[in-house]
């Protein structure tokens, strides 16, 4: 069960209150009867789906029907910042710090790895049954 | 490969049991294959296995970074049908079907097929057309598919309720008599020891962790046990797609989810079918052990966990106490969670990659058991001949950019 720090109510609600809906900042093509049948497909469908550190938007539904962002660890599922749309997340899987710290599993050479290592007791515990 | 048989059994009981060959070799990798599949669940077993009996391609590999069949070929719900909506995706899994009915035999391994019937129920007007609508569909396809009223569905599954009293009563529901469900860790060790027998190592505990590539094509993987060579890979890692496809350069319009099931404490035999609900949000089984199988629907938020959250237990086991009322004081045994790789249009990715030799299996989302062995030797056809098979074709890559979708949210939804 998530607590949410709703940005704009101030107050930390549970999970069943809000609505994931998705990627954050994404951009709808500015002109889309000009883009190719590339771009638009791309638009449409393709998402970022990364093992670690994700962005993404959730809609307060039965609060104050706002939405807003949420930097989440998609492997941990700890909330590492809300924040209003509009704004840029301040942690991202860049971050040196959250690399260690959360337990993102960004690896070095451009690629995240798979799976469970020996050397993250956090993940292996996670596999269970 | 030594052979089942009643007459086995018997001979064995002589020696306590304790002379069973091992069903598949733990190999050492060897440098070089004709096919490498990274994935060893389910679906990856199996194209293995075709390509060795079927296709004649024998130098194969299969690379899984834990052990064979744990993942979500262990963590579903079991359930084999074929009544979707769309002509691609009937035949796909009718195909599949078609295969489920003879594979204890093909595999000489009981993987406890039981074609029990499933129920997929209607609870408004919205629910009931769209029920015709696929059931039309499906009977121009050859699946067998109809349209039942509460009281025959009351028939075949005495303690539903089709009262009024329910919040969503039931209205009817589609009944296809020769879909069911099968004993999934069989399913994986029959497909895997089959491989095995036919020449197929089967590499556990071995991780890809990058992928060989030049001018456009495909030489190879390295993994945590050394490079391996081969110029075609079929990648079927499920959960996992997204970041081998970001190994190799490759997006997918993918999305990881966790997706729930759990089981009860053991019941005398109380369900005779599967009943599955999009409306109400549930689908409930009973297992041979006597535990009811219940399935939930994925949770929105992507994740890797291995474990969802508990608002949607509580949703799903609503659903199924307004279904049968009597489930109520039922304890729940165990609940797990799967990572499922979800596709826009709810329909698998069954494509070649702009990688000359790198092939995806992948984006069965939330209903990928029951295509198992289809998906297997369709993709297994695809890999032998360098040309996706005709049945596959439809699920390629392009559609995303091309529009041609297979929309099967309808016949999909929750309950896959």
């Amino acid at each position: 069960m998530f607590y949410i720090l709703c940005p704009y109510c101030k107050e930390h609600r549970e999970e069943e209150e809000f609505h994931p809906r998705g990627q954050a900042h994404l951009m709808r093509p500015e002109d889309p009867d000009n883009t190719t049948d590339e771009e638009w497909g791309d638009y449409l469908f393709f998402r970022d789906n990364p093992r670690g550190i994700h962005h993404e938007m959730w809609v307060h539904s039965v609060g104050c029907r706002k939405f807003f962002n949420i930097t989440r660890n998609t492997v941990t599922y700890e909330i590492l910042e809300t924040y209003p749309m509009g704004e840029q997340p301040t942690i991202t899987a860049d971050d040196p710090s959250v690399r260690h710290e959360q337990g993102a599993q960004v690896a070095d050479g451009g690629w995240q790895t798979v799976g469970a290592r020996p050397e993250n007791t956090a993940l292996n515990e996670e596999t269970s049954s | 490969m030594q052979r089942y048989s009643g007459f086995g059994l018997v001979k064995h009981a002589f020696g306590h049991h304790e002379n069973w060959e091992r069903q598949w070799r733990n190999p050492e990798p060897k440098k070089q294959y004709d096919v490498i599949i990274v994935g060893g669940g389910g679906h990856g077993l199996a194209t293995a296995y075709y390509l060795a009996k079927e296709f004649g391609v024998r130098n194969v590999a299969v690379i899984e970074k834990g052990w064979l069949g744990g993942g979500n070929t262990a963590r579903n719900t079991t359930i084999v049908r074929s009544n979707y909506l769309w002509d691609e995706a009937g035949r796909l899994y009718n195909h599949s079907l078609d295969l489920w009915k003879g594979l204890s035999q093909d595999l000489n391994y009981n993987v406890m097929f039981s074609q029990r019937g499933v129920l997929n129920l209607g609870h408004t007007l919205q629910d009931m057309r769209d029920i015709q609508r696929r059931v039309n569909a499906n009977r121009l396809n050859g699946i067998d598919s109809e349209v039942v009223t509460p009281q025959q569905v009351k028939e075949i599954e005495p303690e539903i309720d089709i009262s009024n009293r329910a919040r969503y009563p039931i209205m009817g529901a589609s009944w296809q008599k020769s879909a069911g469900v099968a004993r999934h860790d069989a399913v994986a060790w029959g497909f895997a020891r089959g491989a095995d027998s036919h020449g197929v190592d089967l590499l556990q505990n071995t991780e890809v962790t990058g992928f060989k590539i030049r001018d456009g094509k495909v030489l190879g993987v390295h993994t945590n046990r050394g490079d391996i060579e081969a110029h075609t890979v079929g990648c079927v890692a499920a959960g996992n797609s997204g970041v081998l496809a970001k190994m190799a350069g490759i997006k997918l319009p993918l999305e990881s989810h966790p997706l729930q099931a759990l089981v009860s404490e053991p019941l005398k035999p109380i369900l005779n079918t599967v009943t599955m609900s999009n409306h109400v949000h549930g689908y409930v089984s009973q297992s041979d052990k006597g535990d009811l199988v219940i399935g939930a629907g994925i949770d929105g938020y992507l994740g890797y966990g291995q474990r969802g959250s508990y608002p949607t237990i509580e949703h799903t086991l609503q659903a199924i106490v307004e279904m049968f009322p009597m489930f109520s004081r039922v304890r729940m045994n165990r609940q797990w969670g799967g990572i499922v790789d979800t596709c826009p249009d709810a329909c698998p990715i069954l494509s070649k990659t702009d990688v000359k030799g790198l092939y995806f299996n992948c984006g069965w989302g939330t209903g990928g058991f029951k295509a198992t062995p289809g998906s297997g030797h369709v993709f297994a056809a695809s890999l032998a001949k360098g040309e996706m098979h005709p049945i596959a074709a439809p699920f390629s890559i392009d559609r995303f950019h091309t529009g041609a979708l297979i929309d099967e949210h309808g016949a999909a939804g929750v309950a896959h």
